[in-house]
């Protein structure tokens, strides 16, 4: 069984700050890290290929810096790692960063045919959920988003069997391979790279496919294969309400306060 | 008239300090002169490359760059400007694509409410551009929530009725939506942004090759170009981006539930129905639904639903501290609700997350206990009719958006508002007479 998982590196956008002055992001100091919903598509793909074998081809777009999240998923145990690293991929949306993600895989499925993609649920930088389904619909591969279990893969029948959380229930199914699958964070633990599995990783020679290789229309990619666009970006400006001390000793009044405003609003009845 | 003809100057890229936000490279990838290269996220411009063309200034989304001028270029620029052409305004997109559409998702012949919260904010997009509403319904004997979108504003239906689409499969709605889109040419399509509408609306867009805004919270038309903006919180949600598909149609959004209010039902209004047909097999999709799983209900907590939502940030310091919140909603008949990163740092379980990447609550009240409240927080929570914060930093966010705010040591206000409340609900009238005299 073949398996690609497609990762992106993000800044870690908890740590972004809004500069209360200037009302800009600071970014100073925030570190990049593999988006965490990946790690559990990365987890889920080497447990299937533990439970099945086969091999797994980690895939990720970005700079090239973000070898590092490739280099953390092969230290974790995938076989391979490719890097679509181009200026121009970058500036890419949603649909300009499928085209190029799609591209990849179909050319690994033409050496090497896939049975799987696994792609984290969606990103934190972008939280758009977007990418997954994108990527299943240009390649045709059976669309499965939401999964957090996977029961069976049936390689003779060529099907997996899923449950996809939906809102207040659960739906078991069965689907024809290849499929594309985005990962919930609830569907495992991902695991930690040990240390001669980073020392290995790290001396590894990882392939970065550029335009040159991949021979995109510009049209197609990054900036102009782009429909969206960023019109403005602001910190929004708002009312503030009542704001009471409750400090040094303060606190007391402050709780008055506060009930006083529950009984105000309702929420307690003064009957 | 002695002028020797001069070029107009052209200038050199400039980062302005402190304004860049890392968006993706995106000044990198439309030079086309090589003159960027990225540190730390952020573009080093080489001068010697650049041209001064301006196509990073424009494509920058946080208005980053600026073009600099020596002293006698700008003298040139300034006689330029006295001349000055009349900026043209002209929609770039076929006009072929024209009306509002609403998805109206639907499980088992029930409609989601945000289908009708959405009928409401597409009624006023399609009345600023002169143009109908129209609401699409795909499934199977779901006619009846025709009348339905009407009432809630519709003024035009469009239906697939077919047992092939009696559950929601990607593969079936999908060829559905394409179908009626692509018939029909709507200039606008909004979706609701829950699993389903999600797993659609990414299908359908790529299908269409056009774009599509996830979880907008604000939406409206720009009048000058009859574009769609769409707002919606942007980098991890610590910042607020609008965004437009200039050319490429339809102009696709989904918007989350409780953010957009339910418009009013009128049961009077009537439209036309226009039924289409399917020609899809069940050999034409790759997924069978083997058994649906209904999730227990003690083991959610139902934060859509409630009343009074009390949530704990990082600062109530670990999980030993979260019984305070626990006792204040047992208390006031509200259930408990958390910041994103005390699910990340494993303190409660993630069906608490209030915020963008959590559920989206619209709550009467909403206390935020210890929470600082990034954009990401306050998109999920700022709807709620009332909102109390406390927390221990003036500046925190949080108080932007508060109707009460109390700066003050949740360890302190917590267990004085917890023995206030329960003191008042053993005594209520007693308990009135004393809270007077606060501190301002």
């Amino acid at each position: 069984m073949h398996i690609v998982v497609c990762v992106k590196m993000v800044p870690d956008t908890t740590l972004v700050q809004i500069d209360p002055k200037t009302n800009t992001l600071v970014r100073e100091g925030v570190p990049f890290i593999t988006n965490p919903f990946d790690t559990h598509a990365v987890e889920e793909a080497l447990r299937l290929k533990d439970r099945y074998g086969g091999k797994v081809t980690a895939l990720s777009m970005g700079p090239p810096a973000a070898e590092m999240v490739l280099r953390r998923a092969l230290a974790l145990g995938a076989d391979e790692a490719v890097l679509l690293s181009d200026r121009a991929f970058g500036g890419a949306d949603t649909l300009a960063t499928s085209k190029v993600l799609s591209e990849a895989i179909r050319r690994i499925h033409e050496n090497e045919p896939v049975d799987l993609v696994f792609c984290g649920l969606q990103t934190i930088d972008g939280d758009t959920a977007q990418v997954g389904p994108g990527v299943a619909c240009r390649l045709g591969f059976t669309q499965l988003t939401l999964v957090d279990h996977i029961y069976e893969v049936n390689q003779r029948e060529s099907y997996i069997e899923v449950r996809r959380k939906l809102e207040g229930a659960f739906e078991r199914v069965q689907a024809r391979m290849p499929a594309l699958i985005t990962t919930t964070r609830e569907i495992n633990t991902p695991r930690y790279p040990t240390v001669p599995g980073r020392l290995q990783a790290a001396s590894r020679a990882l392939p970065v496919w550029s335009n040159d290789v991949m021979k995109l229309e510009r049209a197609e990619i990054g900036l102009q294969g782009s429909p969206t666009n960023v019109r403005r970006i602001f910190a929004p400006q708002r009312e503030k309400g009542e704001i009471i001390n409750g400090l040094n000793g303060a606190h007391l009044t402050a709780a008055d306060c506060m009930l006083n405003k529950l009984y105000e609003w309702d929420i307690l009845n003064a009957d | 008239m002695s002028e020797t003809r001069r070029k107009k100057p052209r200038g050199k890229a400039r980062l302005i300090e402190g304004k860049c936000i890392a968006c993706g490279d995106r000044c990198q990838a439309s030079c086309p002169f090589d003159a960027v290269e990225m540190s730390d996220g952020e573009p080093v411009f080489i001068l010697t490359k650049c041209n001064g063309c301006g196509k990073c200034v424009k494509i920058c989304p946080s208005e980053a760059i600026e073009l600099i001028y020596t002293p006698d270029e700008q003298k040139i620029l300034d006689e330029y400007s006295r001349k000055n052409e009349p900026a043209e305004i002209e929609s770039k997109a076929d006009s072929a694509w024209k009306h509002v559409w609403v998805f109206v998702e639907q499980t088992e012949g029930e409609a989601h409410p945000v289908s009708w919260e959405l009928l409401g904010v597409g009624r006023q997009l399609a009345d600023d551009l002169g143009v109908e509403l129209a609401a699409f319904i795909l499934g199977d004997d779901v006619g009846h929530l025709a009348h339905e979108a009407f009432g809630y504003g519709a003024d035009r239906v469009y239906l697939i009725d077919d047992p092939i689409l009696s559950r929601y499969r990607t593969r079936a709605y999908l060829e559905a939506g394409l179908l009626l889109i692509r018939k029909y040419k709507p200039e606008i399509v909004l979706m609701g942004a829950t699993g389903l509408g999600r797993d659609l609306a990414g299908a359908l867009a790529t299908e269409l090759r056009t774009g599509l805004t996830a979880d907008c919270t604000g939406l409206s038309i720009s009048l000058a170009d009859r574009l769609l903006e769409q707002t919606r919180p942007a980098f991890g949600g610590n910042i607020m981006a609008t965004i437009l598909s200039e050319t490429a149609r339809p102009q696709m959004a989904s918007v989350r539930p409780h953010v957009m209010p339910k418009p009013a039902f009128n049961g009077e209004r009537r439209g036309p129905v226009i039924q289409e047909t399917l020609s899809i097999s069940e050999d034409d999709i790759p997924t069978r639904i083997v058994e649906i799983i209904r999730e227990k209900s003690d083991s959610t907590v139902n934060l859509a639903g409630a009343h009074v939502i009390v949530s704990g940030g990082r600062g109530m310091k670990g999980p030993e501290h979260f019984w305070m919140i626990r006792e204040l909603a047992e208390l006031l008949g509200g259930v408990v609700g958390c910041s994103r990163s005390v699910v990340d740092a494993g303190w409660l379980p993630y069906a608490h997350q209030v915020g963008q990447t959590g559920k989206t609550v619209k709550p009467k009240l909403y206390i935020a206990c210890g929470i600082s409240g990034a954009i990401q927080h306050l998109v999920g929570m700022q709807n709620s009719d009332y909102i109390i914060a406390i927390n221990k930093d003036k500046n925190a966010p949080i108080f932007d958006v508060a109707h009460l705010g109390i700066v003050g040591d949740v360890f302190d206000v917590l267990p004085a508002i917890i023995e206030k409340t329960r003191a008042s609900l053993n005594a209520p009238a007693e308990l009135e007479q004393t809270a007077v005299g606060m501190e301002p």
